[in-house]
């Protein structure tokens, strides 16, 4: 059961094998084992999730499933639940108990899945390690030693070390597709404006967006498929008809065969994203990983993405500024944290907010601060916003001459807890293949391709035209049919 | 660029953040290393270059201006620091 897929978990299910009690009861079991030592859990409460469990049982039993019915699902700790406390990884949050649920939240409940805990991740999602939580770093299951990357840790960490089947996350910079890679595990960011944001802690408004983690791209589509779609209370949701994500992930590319399933494929492959910077190790696995697809009879197309290397500083103006605005509204006063001692209004704003962020967070409010103010609106904010469409052309201009770009996830496999904790701008770093997506808005995902030294995973990177989630999970599916690499498990934890 | 000590404790202010003297200098030492990576912007000529500000596309919608929801004051109340009277209460500001 831990290892299985999650068609398998729902034919478990609908032919009586297990139940969605005993399927919840063994992860609980299973996280009440080991999560004290990776840390991937904020928030368990069993007694929520075995209710929930019945509740879908009975649903079984009367014929009334869908396929994600009595199914486990860890959330990030960044959607707000009903009833559960949600944190986003900071002590502001401490004591907030989410007073209604979050749009995908809603969408899970009412496909019948069960909420399985809440899951550790960077403060307010700004990291690329999961260090920053104030409930204290995630462990990766492959090495307990290293980080699990950022900032959906927590939920990359569960899905490697079988605490839980499928898990969601969040990603403004990389933070679901790089935690995938570091951890060994397959993670998705849809197309800006997929999956809605309410009830979703805002950290930059125009770059977040809300998807799967899993083990496999089958997974991602039967998890997509909940989560994705219109919500009239997020301004910047798309309105589009509904889509099957699952619905031909065997149907080979069109030009395809049996033999050849991805044949007429083009696959770009940036320049810029194998220079300087990325480990030998991590550019072998993904070469690899190429000559894999060429098998299956994609083609190589090399492109060039040329102003790809401003996106980390453009990032971390864009990024900053909004975070700065949708942080403001953590005073002490509506919810959360207050400080327990002020002399008047201002010196509570100021204490609370000094004892309730963390450094990281208090550094990106301080910078986007400054960028947005007074004078330098033009020369940081402005100019990073020209950068970044410069950004998103290089994309339009390469999808003229192949389908989906390919690259490293990271730079490098996942690293010492530590290591880089001193120097925000070399953790900065570890988002550079990955933040371009965000800031064109293009769908992007992570894949296991293998292990650099120490068998630390490899995560390839994919990034797909606008919508065009459907080809990239079909596209993966074709090479994990191929390969096992993401069935692979890490070696300390048993099944 | 480089932040002086008195910018730092002007951008705390700003955002409402209590710093330190400490802090301070340890924030303008990291401040100062996240500018010089920013910096990289100003080298590049963007003339003629459109602000992006949102993902190409979207276009914002607007609803008909009627009621929606109920109200759940209580609710969202229940997670405040401190209410009464379904007020939330602050340190007095009008003397």
């Amino acid at each position: 059961m831990l290892n299985a897929s999650l068609k398998e978990l729902s034919d478990a299910l609908a032919q009586k094998k297990i139940s969605s009690v005993e399927l919840a009861q063994l992860f609980l079991d299973r996280i009440g084992r080991l999560n004290g030592e990776l840390n991937a859990f904020i928030t368990v409460d069993a007694e929520k999730s075995l209710a929930q469990a019945r509740t879908a049982d009975a649903r079984i039993a009367r014929g009334d499933a869908q396929p994600l019915t009595g199914i486990p699902v860890a959330h990030k700790d960044i959607f707000v639940a009903l009833g559960w406390r949600t944190t986003c990884g900071s002590k502001i949050l401490s004591n907030f108990v989410g007073p209604y649920d979050a749009h995908v939240i809603e969408r899970f409940n009412a496909a019948g899945a069960v909420i399985l805990g809440k899951t550790n991740m960077d403060e307010f999602a700004m990291g690329s390690s999961s260090e920053t939580s104030f409930y204290g770093p995630v462990k990766n299951p492959w090495d307990s030693s290293c980080v699990p990357g950022g900032s959906s840790g927590g939920s990359a960490a569960a899905i490697a070390a079988r605490l839980a089947p499928a898990a969601t996350g969040t990603d403004t910079g990389g933070s679901i597709r790089q935690p995938a890679a570091l951890s060994g595990v397959c993670g998705i960011k849809p197309t800006y404006g997929r999956v809605s944001r309410y009830g979703m802690i805002a950290f930059a408004s125009s770059l977040d967006q809300g998807g799967p983690l899993a083990k496999s791209a089958q997974d991602l589509a039967l998890l997509l498929n909940v989560m994705a779609g219109f919500d009239v209370r997020d301004s910047t949701s798309v309105e589009r008809s509904a889509e099957d994500y699952a619905l031909d992930l065997d149907q080979p590319w069109p030009d395809g065969s049996t033999a050849k399933p991805l044949k007429g494929l083009r696959i770009g492959v940036p320049k810029e994203h194998f220079g300087e910077g990325l480990a030998a190790e991590v550019e072998q696995a993904i070469e690899t990983a190429l000559k894999e697809f060429e098998q299956l009879g994609a083609r190589r197309v090399p492109i060039s993405l040329p102003s790809s290397g401003l996106s980390v500083p453009a990032y971390y103006v864009i990024a900053p500024a909004e975070a700065s605005s949708n942080l403001a509204r953590f005073d002490g006063v509506r919810y959360g944290y207050r400080a327990p001692e002020y002399r008047d209004l201002a010196d509570m704003y100021c204490k609370t907010r000094a004892q309730g962020f963390g450094a990281e967070v208090k550094r990106r409010i301080l910078i986007g601060t400054y960028v947005l103010s007074h004078g330098y609106y033009d020369a940081y904010y402005l100019k990073a916003q020209k950068i970044r469409r410069l950004i998103a052309q290089d994309f339009v201009e390469a999808f003229k001459q192949c389908d989906m770009v390919m690259g490293p996830t990271s730079p490098t496999v996942a690293f010492k807890i530590g290591a880089k904790a001193a120097d925000p701008v070399q953790m900065y770093l570890n988002d550079i293949y990955t933040i371009p997506a965000n800031l064109a808005g293009l769908p992007g995902m992570s894949i296991p391709c293998g292990f650099g030294q120490g068998r630390l995973p490899v995560g390839l990177h994919i990034v797909g035209n606008y919508f065009a989630e459907a080809k990239m999970l079909k596209v993966a599916h074709q090479y994990q049919k191929a390969t096992d690499w993401h069935l692979r498990a890490p070696a300390g934890i048993q099944p | 660029m480089s932040l002086s000590l008195d910018e730092v404790r002007r951008i705390a202010w700003l955002a409402r953040i209590d710093t330190s003297d400490a802090e301070a200098e340890a924030m303008r030492a990291q401040l100062n290393d996240i500018f010089d990576l920013i910096g990289q912007l100003q080298r590049v000529s963007t003339e003629g270059v459109e602000p992006m500000t949102h993902a190409e596309g979207l276009t914002l919608r607007l609803r008909e201006d009627a009621v929606s929801g109920s109200d759940e004051r209580k609710l969202h109340q229940s997670v405040a620091p401190q209410v009464e009277a379904g007020l939330y209460l602050v340190p007095k500001v009008i003397e």
